[in-house]
Protein backbone atom coordinates (compact mmCIF):
# COMPACT_ATOMS: atom_id res chain seq x y z
CA UNK A 1 0.00 0.00 0.00
CA UNK A 2 2.91 2.12 0.38
CA UNK A 3 4.42 2.02 -2.58
CA UNK A 4 1.03 2.60 -4.12
CA UNK A 5 0.55 5.56 -2.14
CA UNK A 6 3.77 7.22 -2.96
CA UNK A 7 3.16 6.23 -6.51
CA UNK A 8 -0.33 7.72 -6.39
CA UNK A 9 0.93 11.02 -5.57
CA UNK A 10 3.96 10.97 -8.57
CA UNK A 11 2.27 10.07 -11.25
CA UNK A 12 -0.87 11.43 -12.60
CA UNK A 13 -1.54 8.15 -14.73
CA UNK A 14 -2.37 6.77 -10.79
CA UNK A 15 -4.20 9.53 -9.74
CA UNK A 16 -6.80 9.18 -13.52
CA UNK A 17 -7.53 5.55 -12.81
CA UNK A 18 -8.36 6.47 -9.40
CA UNK A 19 -10.45 8.96 -10.12
CA UNK A 20 -11.93 6.95 -13.50
CA UNK A 21 -12.66 4.42 -10.22
CA UNK A 22 -15.00 6.64 -8.21
CA UNK A 23 -17.03 7.74 -11.65
CA UNK A 24 -17.40 4.29 -12.28
CA UNK A 25 -18.14 3.22 -8.67
CA UNK A 26 -20.73 5.52 -8.84
CA UNK A 27 -22.86 4.63 -11.75
CA UNK A 28 -22.39 0.51 -11.14
CA UNK A 29 -23.19 1.16 -7.90
CA UNK A 30 -26.64 2.96 -9.19
CA UNK A 31 -27.45 0.74 -12.04
CA UNK A 32 -25.83 -2.29 -10.67
CA UNK A 33 -28.20 -2.28 -8.08
CA UNK A 34 -31.23 -2.26 -10.64
CA UNK A 35 -29.47 -5.30 -12.69
CA UNK A 36 -29.40 -7.82 -9.52
CA UNK A 37 -32.99 -6.34 -8.54
CA UNK A 38 -34.53 -7.05 -11.56
CA UNK A 39 -32.13 -10.44 -12.33
CA UNK A 40 -31.20 -8.91 -15.85
CA UNK A 41 -28.13 -9.93 -15.61
CA UNK A 42 -28.14 -11.76 -19.34
CA UNK A 43 -29.65 -8.87 -20.64
CA UNK A 44 -26.53 -6.78 -19.32
CA UNK A 45 -24.07 -9.17 -20.43
CA UNK A 46 -25.75 -8.72 -23.94
CA UNK A 47 -25.60 -4.98 -24.28
CA UNK A 48 -21.83 -5.03 -23.35
CA UNK A 49 -20.84 -7.23 -25.72
CA UNK A 50 -22.79 -5.87 -28.73
CA UNK A 51 -20.54 -2.48 -27.78
CA UNK A 52 -17.52 -4.39 -29.50
CA UNK A 53 -19.83 -4.07 -33.31
CA UNK A 54 -20.25 -0.12 -32.79
CA UNK A 55 -16.49 0.31 -31.12
CA UNK A 56 -15.30 -1.80 -34.11
CA UNK A 57 -17.52 0.19 -37.17
CA UNK A 58 -16.32 3.90 -35.03
CA UNK A 59 -12.28 2.44 -35.73
CA UNK A 60 -13.34 1.77 -39.38
CA UNK A 61 -14.33 5.38 -39.65
CA UNK A 62 -11.95 7.26 -37.84
CA UNK A 63 -14.31 8.41 -35.22
CA UNK A 64 -13.80 8.36 -31.42
CA UNK A 65 -14.28 4.47 -29.84
CA UNK A 66 -16.45 6.26 -26.93
CA UNK A 67 -19.07 7.44 -29.51
CA UNK A 68 -19.35 4.10 -31.07
CA UNK A 69 -19.79 2.21 -27.92
CA UNK A 70 -22.37 4.67 -26.17
CA UNK A 71 -24.29 5.13 -29.54
CA UNK A 72 -24.37 0.97 -30.00
CA UNK A 73 -25.29 0.81 -26.11
CA UNK A 74 -28.30 2.40 -26.05
CA UNK A 75 -29.65 1.18 -30.08
CA UNK A 76 -29.17 -2.38 -28.09
CA UNK A 77 -31.06 -1.08 -24.66
CA UNK A 78 -34.21 0.21 -26.66
CA UNK A 79 -33.49 -3.41 -29.44
CA UNK A 80 -34.05 -5.49 -26.22
CA UNK A 81 -36.56 -3.47 -24.46
CA UNK A 82 -38.97 -3.60 -26.70
CA UNK A 83 -37.90 -8.04 -27.08
CA UNK A 84 -38.46 -8.10 -24.02
CA UNK A 85 -41.84 -6.49 -24.22
CA UNK A 86 -43.26 -7.94 -27.25
CA UNK A 87 -41.60 -11.02 -27.86
CA UNK A 88 -40.49 -12.52 -24.14
CA UNK A 89 -40.45 -16.41 -25.31
CA UNK A 90 -37.60 -15.80 -27.80
CA UNK A 91 -36.12 -12.97 -25.28
CA UNK A 92 -32.82 -15.39 -24.54
CA UNK A 93 -32.21 -16.25 -28.22
CA UNK A 94 -32.38 -12.75 -29.22
CA UNK A 95 -29.71 -11.82 -26.55
CA UNK A 96 -27.58 -14.36 -27.22
CA UNK A 97 -27.73 -13.44 -30.96
CA UNK A 98 -26.84 -9.85 -30.20
CA UNK A 99 -24.00 -10.93 -27.62
CA UNK A 100 -22.04 -12.60 -30.56
CA UNK A 101 -22.81 -10.59 -33.30
CA UNK A 102 -21.82 -7.36 -31.87
CA UNK A 103 -18.51 -9.11 -31.04
CA UNK A 104 -18.19 -10.49 -34.51
CA UNK A 105 -19.26 -7.11 -36.37
CA UNK A 106 -16.52 -5.36 -33.97
CA UNK A 107 -13.76 -8.03 -34.78
CA UNK A 108 -14.07 -7.87 -38.43
CA UNK A 109 -14.27 -3.96 -38.69
CA UNK A 110 -10.87 -4.27 -36.58
CA UNK A 111 -9.05 -6.35 -38.74
CA UNK A 112 -11.04 -4.44 -41.74
CA UNK A 113 -9.23 -0.78 -40.55
CA UNK A 114 -5.42 -0.72 -41.52
CA UNK A 115 -2.61 -0.57 -38.64
CA UNK A 116 -1.93 -2.85 -35.50
CA UNK A 117 -4.93 -2.65 -33.26
CA UNK A 118 -3.41 -2.94 -29.54
CA UNK A 119 -6.87 -1.09 -28.56
CA UNK A 120 -8.80 -4.05 -28.75
CA UNK A 121 -7.05 -6.05 -25.70
CA UNK A 122 -7.88 -2.53 -23.79
CA UNK A 123 -11.66 -3.21 -24.92
CA UNK A 124 -12.06 -6.93 -24.23
CA UNK A 125 -10.27 -6.45 -20.55
CA UNK A 126 -9.76 -2.87 -20.17
CA UNK A 127 -7.02 -0.39 -19.07
CA UNK A 128 -7.81 2.00 -16.12
CA UNK A 129 -4.57 3.17 -16.12
CA UNK A 130 -4.45 4.09 -19.56
CA UNK A 131 -7.61 6.58 -18.95
CA UNK A 132 -6.76 10.19 -19.85
CA UNK A 133 -8.54 13.64 -19.05
CA UNK A 134 -11.05 13.91 -21.77
CA UNK A 135 -11.89 10.21 -21.07
CA UNK A 136 -12.80 11.55 -17.49
CA UNK A 137 -14.61 14.20 -18.33
CA UNK A 138 -16.82 11.80 -20.60
CA UNK A 139 -17.05 9.61 -17.82
CA UNK A 140 -18.48 12.60 -15.21
CA UNK A 141 -20.92 13.27 -17.45
CA UNK A 142 -22.40 9.88 -18.16
CA UNK A 143 -22.85 9.48 -14.64
CA UNK A 144 -24.05 13.21 -13.95
CA UNK A 145 -26.63 11.59 -16.63
CA UNK A 146 -27.26 8.36 -15.29
CA UNK A 147 -27.74 9.76 -11.72
CA UNK A 148 -30.02 12.12 -12.98
CA UNK A 149 -32.13 10.36 -14.39
CA UNK A 150 -32.38 8.36 -11.44
CA UNK A 151 -32.87 10.82 -9.27
CA UNK A 152 -36.04 11.47 -11.35
CA UNK A 153 -37.39 8.29 -11.58
CA UNK A 154 -36.52 6.50 -8.36
CA UNK A 155 -39.81 6.10 -7.13
CA UNK A 156 -41.47 4.62 -11.02
CA UNK A 157 -38.00 2.82 -11.13
CA UNK A 158 -38.64 0.63 -7.96
CA UNK A 159 -42.30 -0.17 -9.00
CA UNK A 160 -41.48 -1.27 -12.14
CA UNK A 161 -38.86 -3.31 -10.97
CA UNK A 162 -41.45 -4.71 -8.39
CA UNK A 163 -44.44 -5.39 -9.86
CA UNK A 164 -45.10 -4.52 -13.12
CA UNK A 165 -48.47 -5.67 -13.15
CA UNK A 166 -48.89 -2.83 -10.38
CA UNK A 167 -47.10 -0.05 -12.34
CA UNK A 168 -49.40 -0.64 -14.95
CA UNK A 169 -52.61 -0.29 -12.98
CA UNK A 170 -51.01 3.13 -11.11
CA UNK A 171 -50.76 4.38 -15.15
CA UNK A 172 -47.04 4.06 -15.00
CA UNK A 173 -45.36 4.11 -18.88
CA UNK A 174 -43.98 0.90 -17.83
CA UNK A 175 -41.90 0.10 -21.31
CA UNK A 176 -41.09 3.74 -21.84
CA UNK A 177 -39.22 3.22 -17.96
CA UNK A 178 -37.93 -0.16 -18.69
CA UNK A 179 -36.06 1.12 -21.98
CA UNK A 180 -35.17 3.61 -19.92
CA UNK A 181 -33.51 1.39 -17.64
CA UNK A 182 -31.89 -0.58 -19.97
CA UNK A 183 -30.38 2.57 -21.20
CA UNK A 184 -28.89 3.58 -17.87
CA UNK A 185 -27.29 0.56 -17.98
CA UNK A 186 -26.11 0.54 -21.08
CA UNK A 187 -24.48 3.48 -20.43
CA UNK A 188 -23.00 2.18 -17.70
CA UNK A 189 -21.87 -0.04 -19.29
CA UNK A 190 -19.90 1.98 -21.51
CA UNK A 191 -18.37 3.64 -18.45
CA UNK A 192 -17.38 0.38 -16.72
CA UNK A 193 -15.13 -0.90 -19.96
CA UNK A 194 -12.80 1.23 -19.47
CA UNK A 195 -12.29 0.06 -16.18
CA UNK A 196 -12.29 -3.96 -16.50
CA UNK A 197 -13.11 -3.96 -20.30
CA UNK A 198 -16.30 -5.66 -21.73
CA UNK A 199 -15.82 -8.98 -20.63
CA UNK A 200 -15.72 -8.27 -17.15
CA UNK A 201 -18.60 -5.70 -17.02
CA UNK A 202 -20.86 -8.17 -15.83
CA UNK A 203 -18.17 -9.30 -12.66
CA UNK A 204 -18.13 -5.43 -11.95
CA UNK A 205 -22.00 -4.84 -12.37
CA UNK A 206 -23.66 -7.17 -10.60
CA UNK A 207 -21.08 -8.22 -7.49
CA UNK A 208 -21.15 -5.14 -5.24
CA UNK A 209 -25.06 -5.28 -5.61
CA UNK A 210 -25.28 -8.41 -4.84
CA UNK A 211 -23.35 -7.73 -1.66
CA UNK A 212 -24.76 -4.76 -0.97
CA UNK A 213 -28.41 -6.55 -1.40
CA UNK A 214 -27.50 -9.00 1.29
CA UNK A 215 -27.30 -6.12 4.03
CA UNK A 216 -29.62 -3.11 2.63
CA UNK A 217 -33.28 -3.40 3.80
CA UNK A 218 -34.07 -0.89 0.60
CA UNK A 219 -32.98 0.75 -2.43
CA UNK A 220 -31.36 3.33 -1.96
CA UNK A 221 -29.19 1.83 0.91
CA UNK A 222 -28.10 -0.81 -1.91
CA UNK A 223 -27.47 1.88 -4.16
CA UNK A 224 -24.60 3.67 -1.44
CA UNK A 225 -23.34 0.39 0.06
CA UNK A 226 -22.95 -1.07 -3.58
CA UNK A 227 -21.12 2.10 -5.01
CA UNK A 228 -19.08 1.94 -1.91
CA UNK A 229 -18.46 -1.40 -2.24
CA UNK A 230 -17.13 -1.08 -6.12
CA UNK A 231 -14.92 1.44 -5.40
CA UNK A 232 -12.98 -0.86 -2.86
CA UNK A 233 -12.88 -3.50 -4.90
CA UNK A 234 -11.65 -1.42 -7.80
CA UNK A 235 -8.81 0.57 -5.09
CA UNK A 236 -7.72 -2.75 -4.18
CA UNK A 237 -7.47 -4.37 -7.19
CA UNK A 238 -5.56 -1.02 -8.42
CA UNK A 239 -3.10 -1.96 -5.52
CA UNK A 240 -2.97 -5.37 -5.96
CA UNK A 241 -1.97 -5.38 -9.65
CA UNK A 242 0.16 -2.29 -9.24
CA UNK A 243 2.36 -4.58 -6.39
CA UNK A 244 2.00 -7.86 -8.20
CA UNK A 245 2.49 -6.30 -11.75
CA UNK A 246 -0.51 -8.02 -13.22
CA UNK A 247 -3.87 -7.01 -15.29
CA UNK A 248 -5.76 -4.69 -13.33
CA UNK A 249 -8.78 -5.05 -14.82
CA UNK A 250 -8.62 -8.93 -13.49
CA UNK A 251 -7.53 -8.43 -10.22
CA UNK A 252 -10.41 -6.20 -9.96
CA UNK A 253 -12.64 -8.90 -10.61
CA UNK A 254 -10.95 -11.23 -8.49
CA UNK A 255 -11.14 -8.55 -5.70
CA UNK A 256 -14.82 -8.16 -6.35
CA UNK A 257 -15.31 -12.28 -6.40
CA UNK A 258 -13.48 -12.35 -3.08
CA UNK A 259 -15.74 -9.64 -1.54
CA UNK A 260 -18.63 -11.25 -2.83
CA UNK A 261 -18.10 -15.10 -1.61
CA UNK A 262 -16.91 -13.28 1.56
CA UNK A 263 -19.98 -11.77 2.28
CA UNK A 264 -21.94 -14.96 1.26
CA UNK A 265 -20.17 -16.69 3.50
CA UNK A 266 -20.45 -13.76 6.59
CA UNK A 267 -24.17 -13.87 6.49
CA UNK A 268 -24.38 -18.43 6.36
CA UNK A 269 -22.04 -18.18 9.66
CA UNK A 270 -24.27 -14.83 11.15
CA UNK A 271 -27.75 -16.07 10.16
CA UNK A 272 -28.77 -13.18 12.55
CA UNK A 273 -27.37 -10.66 10.41
CA UNK A 274 -30.84 -11.05 8.33
CA UNK A 275 -32.91 -9.64 10.43
CA UNK A 276 -30.82 -7.36 12.53
CA UNK A 277 -28.67 -5.65 9.67
CA UNK A 278 -27.85 -2.54 10.48
CA UNK A 279 -27.78 -0.73 7.51
CA UNK B 1 -73.40 4.81 -3.59
CA UNK B 2 -76.22 2.04 -3.09
CA UNK B 3 -77.61 1.28 -7.04
CA UNK B 4 -74.91 1.61 -9.60
CA UNK B 5 -72.49 -0.91 -11.60
CA UNK B 6 -68.95 -1.41 -10.79
CA UNK B 7 -68.43 -3.69 -13.23
CA UNK B 8 -69.97 -4.66 -16.41
CA UNK B 9 -68.82 -7.51 -18.81
CA UNK B 10 -70.87 -7.75 -22.17
CA UNK B 11 -69.70 -10.82 -24.40
CA UNK B 12 -66.11 -10.69 -23.60
CA UNK B 13 -63.55 -13.06 -25.45
CA UNK B 14 -59.83 -13.37 -24.58
CA UNK B 15 -57.60 -15.74 -26.59
CA UNK B 16 -53.85 -16.29 -25.93
CA UNK B 17 -52.13 -17.04 -29.25
CA UNK B 18 -54.46 -18.60 -30.04
CA UNK B 19 -55.49 -20.42 -27.63
CA UNK B 20 -59.10 -19.62 -25.97
CA UNK B 21 -58.71 -18.36 -22.24
CA UNK B 22 -62.16 -16.57 -21.88
CA UNK B 23 -65.19 -17.15 -23.81
CA UNK B 24 -68.53 -15.35 -24.21
CA UNK B 25 -68.03 -13.80 -20.26
CA UNK B 26 -71.19 -11.76 -19.18
CA UNK B 27 -70.86 -10.56 -16.07
CA UNK B 28 -72.70 -7.38 -13.92
CA UNK B 29 -71.51 -6.60 -10.20
CA UNK B 30 -73.06 -3.86 -8.45
CA UNK B 31 -71.53 -0.97 -6.49
CA UNK B 32 -71.28 -2.59 -2.91
CA UNK B 33 -71.06 -6.27 -3.61
CA UNK B 34 -68.52 -8.50 -2.33
CA UNK B 35 -68.00 -11.22 -5.61
CA UNK B 36 -66.16 -14.82 -5.18
CA UNK B 37 -65.03 -15.40 -8.85
CA UNK B 38 -63.80 -19.61 -8.25
CA UNK B 39 -62.47 -22.16 -11.05
CA UNK B 40 -59.83 -24.48 -11.54
CA UNK B 41 -56.35 -23.00 -12.27
CA UNK B 42 -55.91 -22.12 -15.88
CA UNK B 43 -59.56 -21.43 -16.03
CA UNK B 44 -58.96 -18.03 -16.80
CA UNK B 45 -59.26 -15.89 -13.40
CA UNK B 46 -55.78 -13.88 -13.45
CA UNK B 47 -56.94 -12.94 -16.92
CA UNK B 48 -60.11 -11.73 -15.98
CA UNK B 49 -58.68 -9.73 -13.34
CA UNK B 50 -55.75 -8.55 -16.09
CA UNK B 51 -58.43 -7.57 -18.01
CA UNK B 52 -60.34 -5.67 -15.75
CA UNK B 53 -57.61 -3.73 -14.71
CA UNK B 54 -56.88 -2.68 -18.18
CA UNK B 55 -53.47 -4.58 -18.45
CA UNK B 56 -54.91 -6.53 -21.36
CA UNK B 57 -57.84 -5.97 -24.19
CA UNK B 58 -60.50 -8.24 -25.05
CA UNK B 59 -60.30 -9.88 -28.24
CA UNK B 60 -64.03 -9.34 -28.51
CA UNK B 61 -66.78 -7.75 -25.76
CA UNK B 62 -67.12 -5.12 -24.16
CA UNK B 63 -66.07 -3.72 -20.46
CA UNK B 64 -66.77 -0.86 -18.51
CA UNK B 65 -66.19 -0.03 -15.08
CA UNK B 66 -67.87 2.21 -12.70
CA UNK B 67 -69.28 3.06 -16.87
CA UNK B 68 -65.81 3.75 -18.10
CA UNK B 69 -63.06 1.77 -20.31
CA UNK B 70 -61.09 0.12 -17.95
CA UNK B 71 -57.64 2.16 -18.69
CA UNK B 72 -60.05 5.37 -17.73
CA UNK B 73 -60.85 3.56 -14.01
CA UNK B 74 -57.73 2.35 -13.36
CA UNK B 75 -57.42 4.54 -10.21
CA UNK B 76 -60.81 4.04 -8.78
CA UNK B 77 -59.11 0.29 -8.62
CA UNK B 78 -57.08 -1.35 -6.04
CA UNK B 79 -55.45 -4.85 -6.54
CA UNK B 80 -53.99 -7.48 -4.91
CA UNK B 81 -51.53 -9.83 -6.50
CA UNK B 82 -50.91 -13.40 -5.70
CA UNK B 83 -47.80 -13.07 -2.90
CA UNK B 84 -45.39 -15.52 -4.48
CA UNK B 85 -45.36 -13.21 -8.14
CA UNK B 86 -43.29 -10.83 -5.50
CA UNK B 87 -39.48 -11.24 -5.43
CA UNK B 88 -39.21 -12.34 -1.73
CA UNK B 89 -35.37 -10.89 -1.89
CA UNK B 90 -36.35 -7.55 -3.24
CA UNK B 91 -34.91 -4.58 -0.70
CA UNK B 92 -38.07 -2.76 0.18
CA UNK B 93 -39.79 -2.44 3.02
CA UNK B 94 -43.42 -2.85 4.32
CA UNK B 95 -43.92 0.61 3.89
CA UNK B 96 -42.92 1.13 0.48
CA UNK B 97 -44.73 -1.14 -0.54
CA UNK B 98 -47.85 0.51 0.79
CA UNK B 99 -46.47 3.83 -0.49
CA UNK B 100 -46.09 2.34 -3.76
CA UNK B 101 -50.20 2.54 -3.68
CA UNK B 102 -49.85 6.28 -3.84
CA UNK B 103 -47.80 6.50 -6.99
CA UNK B 104 -48.71 8.34 -10.05
CA UNK B 105 -47.01 8.71 -13.53
CA UNK B 106 -45.78 12.62 -12.37
CA UNK B 107 -44.53 10.98 -9.04
CA UNK B 108 -41.00 12.55 -9.39
CA UNK B 109 -37.75 12.36 -6.99
CA UNK B 110 -37.54 9.91 -4.46
CA UNK B 111 -39.52 11.65 -1.59
CA UNK B 112 -43.47 11.31 -1.27
CA UNK B 113 -45.63 13.87 0.41
CA UNK B 114 -46.82 14.42 3.68
CA UNK B 115 -50.83 13.22 2.62
CA UNK B 116 -49.48 10.20 0.66
CA UNK B 117 -47.92 9.05 4.50
CA UNK B 118 -50.61 9.57 6.03
CA UNK B 119 -52.88 7.75 3.56
CA UNK B 120 -50.17 4.97 3.64
CA UNK B 121 -50.49 4.75 7.45
CA UNK B 122 -53.71 5.02 7.52
CA UNK B 123 -54.21 1.64 5.41
CA UNK B 124 -51.94 0.07 7.07
CA UNK B 125 -54.27 0.33 10.82
CA UNK B 126 -56.85 -0.23 8.90
CA UNK B 127 -55.78 -3.37 8.09
CA UNK B 128 -53.81 -3.95 11.34
CA UNK B 129 -49.91 -3.66 10.13
CA UNK B 130 -48.89 -0.35 11.20
CA UNK B 131 -46.24 -2.02 13.51
CA UNK B 132 -44.81 -3.93 10.49
CA UNK B 133 -43.82 -0.57 8.79
CA UNK B 134 -39.79 -0.83 8.45
CA UNK B 135 -39.57 -4.45 8.03
CA UNK B 136 -38.35 -6.06 4.70
CA UNK B 137 -41.08 -7.18 3.16
CA UNK B 138 -39.32 -10.18 2.19
CA UNK B 139 -39.24 -11.57 5.92
CA UNK B 140 -43.19 -10.99 7.04
CA UNK B 141 -44.69 -13.78 7.16
CA UNK B 142 -47.77 -14.87 4.49
CA UNK B 143 -50.64 -12.81 6.54
CA UNK B 144 -48.54 -9.82 7.02
CA UNK B 145 -47.71 -9.75 3.53
CA UNK B 146 -51.51 -10.05 2.36
CA UNK B 147 -52.38 -7.69 4.51
CA UNK B 148 -49.63 -5.39 3.49
CA UNK B 149 -50.50 -6.04 0.12
CA UNK B 150 -54.39 -4.93 0.85
CA UNK B 151 -52.86 -1.55 2.25
CA UNK B 152 -50.96 -0.90 -0.62
CA UNK B 153 -54.12 -1.32 -2.62
CA UNK B 154 -56.43 0.60 -0.01
CA UNK B 155 -54.17 3.42 0.17
CA UNK B 156 -54.66 4.77 -3.21
CA UNK B 157 -58.47 4.90 -1.92
CA UNK B 158 -60.16 2.33 -4.11
CA UNK B 159 -63.82 2.22 -5.08
CA UNK B 160 -63.09 -1.47 -6.19
CA UNK B 161 -60.88 -3.67 -5.06
CA UNK B 162 -59.94 -6.82 -7.06
CA UNK B 163 -57.64 -9.70 -5.30
CA UNK B 164 -56.08 -12.92 -6.83
CA UNK B 165 -55.73 -15.84 -4.77
CA UNK B 166 -55.60 -13.51 -1.38
CA UNK B 167 -55.76 -16.85 1.00
CA UNK B 168 -53.60 -19.21 -1.15
CA UNK B 169 -50.30 -18.75 0.71
CA UNK B 170 -51.65 -18.83 4.60
CA UNK B 171 -52.62 -21.16 6.72
CA UNK B 172 -56.42 -21.44 7.42
CA UNK B 173 -56.83 -19.61 10.66
CA UNK B 174 -54.91 -16.50 8.95
CA UNK B 175 -57.79 -17.29 5.61
CA UNK B 176 -60.30 -17.08 8.14
CA UNK B 177 -58.91 -13.51 9.26
CA UNK B 178 -57.97 -12.11 5.99
CA UNK B 179 -61.88 -13.29 5.21
CA UNK B 180 -63.19 -11.69 7.98
CA UNK B 181 -61.20 -8.04 7.08
CA UNK B 182 -62.57 -8.51 3.54
CA UNK B 183 -65.90 -8.72 4.61
CA UNK B 184 -65.45 -5.23 6.78
CA UNK B 185 -63.89 -3.19 4.30
CA UNK B 186 -66.72 -4.49 1.67
CA UNK B 187 -69.00 -2.19 3.61
CA UNK B 188 -66.86 0.63 2.04
CA UNK B 189 -65.83 -0.91 -1.62
CA UNK B 190 -66.87 -3.15 -4.22
CA UNK B 191 -64.57 -6.27 -3.79
CA UNK B 192 -64.28 -9.01 -6.10
CA UNK B 193 -61.43 -12.18 -5.54
CA UNK B 194 -60.67 -14.93 -7.42
CA UNK B 195 -59.85 -18.65 -5.84
CA UNK B 196 -59.83 -21.92 -6.80
CA UNK B 197 -60.18 -22.77 -3.33
CA UNK B 198 -63.58 -23.95 -3.99
CA UNK B 199 -63.84 -25.82 -0.51
CA UNK B 200 -63.23 -22.61 1.27
CA UNK B 201 -65.61 -20.50 -0.29
CA UNK B 202 -68.45 -22.65 -0.15
CA UNK B 203 -68.71 -22.42 3.27
CA UNK B 204 -68.16 -19.16 3.22
CA UNK B 205 -69.92 -17.58 0.19
CA UNK B 206 -73.67 -17.68 -0.02
CA UNK B 207 -73.46 -17.57 -3.97
CA UNK B 208 -70.30 -16.86 -6.21
CA UNK B 209 -69.71 -17.00 -10.20
CA UNK B 210 -67.91 -20.42 -11.52
CA UNK B 211 -65.13 -19.49 -14.18
CA UNK B 212 -63.70 -22.50 -16.29
CA UNK B 213 -62.89 -20.87 -19.45
CA UNK B 214 -67.03 -19.82 -19.40
CA UNK B 215 -69.04 -18.03 -16.38
CA UNK B 216 -71.39 -19.84 -14.83
CA UNK B 217 -73.41 -19.64 -11.79
CA UNK B 218 -71.94 -21.20 -8.89
CA UNK B 219 -73.56 -22.44 -5.68
CA UNK B 220 -71.89 -23.12 -2.61
CA UNK B 221 -74.88 -24.30 -0.90
CA UNK B 222 -74.70 -27.54 -2.57
CA UNK B 223 -70.85 -27.88 -2.11
CA UNK B 224 -69.11 -30.28 -4.34
CA UNK B 225 -71.98 -30.25 -6.68
CA UNK B 226 -69.97 -28.08 -9.71
CA UNK B 227 -71.51 -25.51 -11.79
CA UNK B 228 -75.16 -25.06 -12.02
CA UNK B 229 -76.11 -27.88 -14.60
CA UNK B 230 -78.04 -26.52 -17.72
CA UNK B 231 -76.20 -23.34 -17.95
CA UNK B 232 -74.62 -22.28 -20.75
CA UNK B 233 -73.96 -18.26 -20.61
CA UNK B 234 -76.18 -15.57 -20.33
CA UNK B 235 -75.90 -12.77 -17.43
CA UNK B 236 -74.61 -13.36 -14.12
CA UNK B 237 -75.96 -10.84 -12.09
CA UNK B 238 -74.12 -10.40 -8.96
CA UNK B 239 -76.07 -8.49 -7.42
CA UNK B 240 -78.91 -11.20 -6.05
CA UNK B 241 -75.21 -13.29 -5.72
CA UNK B 242 -72.42 -13.01 -3.22
CA UNK B 243 -73.03 -10.84 -0.83
CA UNK B 244 -69.81 -10.89 1.33
CA UNK B 245 -68.40 -12.41 4.01
CA UNK B 246 -69.85 -15.27 6.77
Amino acid sequence: MGAFWAAFLQYEFIQNAVLAGVLSSLACGVAGVYVVVKRITFISGGIAHAVLGGIGVAYYFGRDPLVGAVVTALCSAVLLGLINLTARQHEDIIIGALWAVGMAVGVIFMALTPGYNVDLMSFLFGNILMVTKPVLWALFLLDLAILLVVAVFYRQFLLVCYDEEYARLRGLPVKALYILLLALIALTVVILIKVVGLIMVIALLTLPAAVAGLFAHNLHRMMLLATVLSFLFILSGLVFSYQLNLPSGAIIVVMASVGYLGALAWRRFLPSARRRAAF
Amino acid sequence: MTMGKAIELHQVSFAFEGRPVLEEINLTVGVGDFLAVVGPNGGGKTTLLRLLMGSLEPRQGVIRIFNQPPRKARRFIGYVPQQTVLDRDFPVSALEVVLMGRLAPNSFFPRYRREDYAEAYAAMRAVGVEDLAGIRFGDLSGGQKQRTLIARALAGRPQLLLLDEPTASVDPVVAEDIYKLLAQLNREVTIVLVSHDLGYIASHFRQAVYLNRRLSPYHPGESGSGPFPGWSSGKTSATSAARGGQ
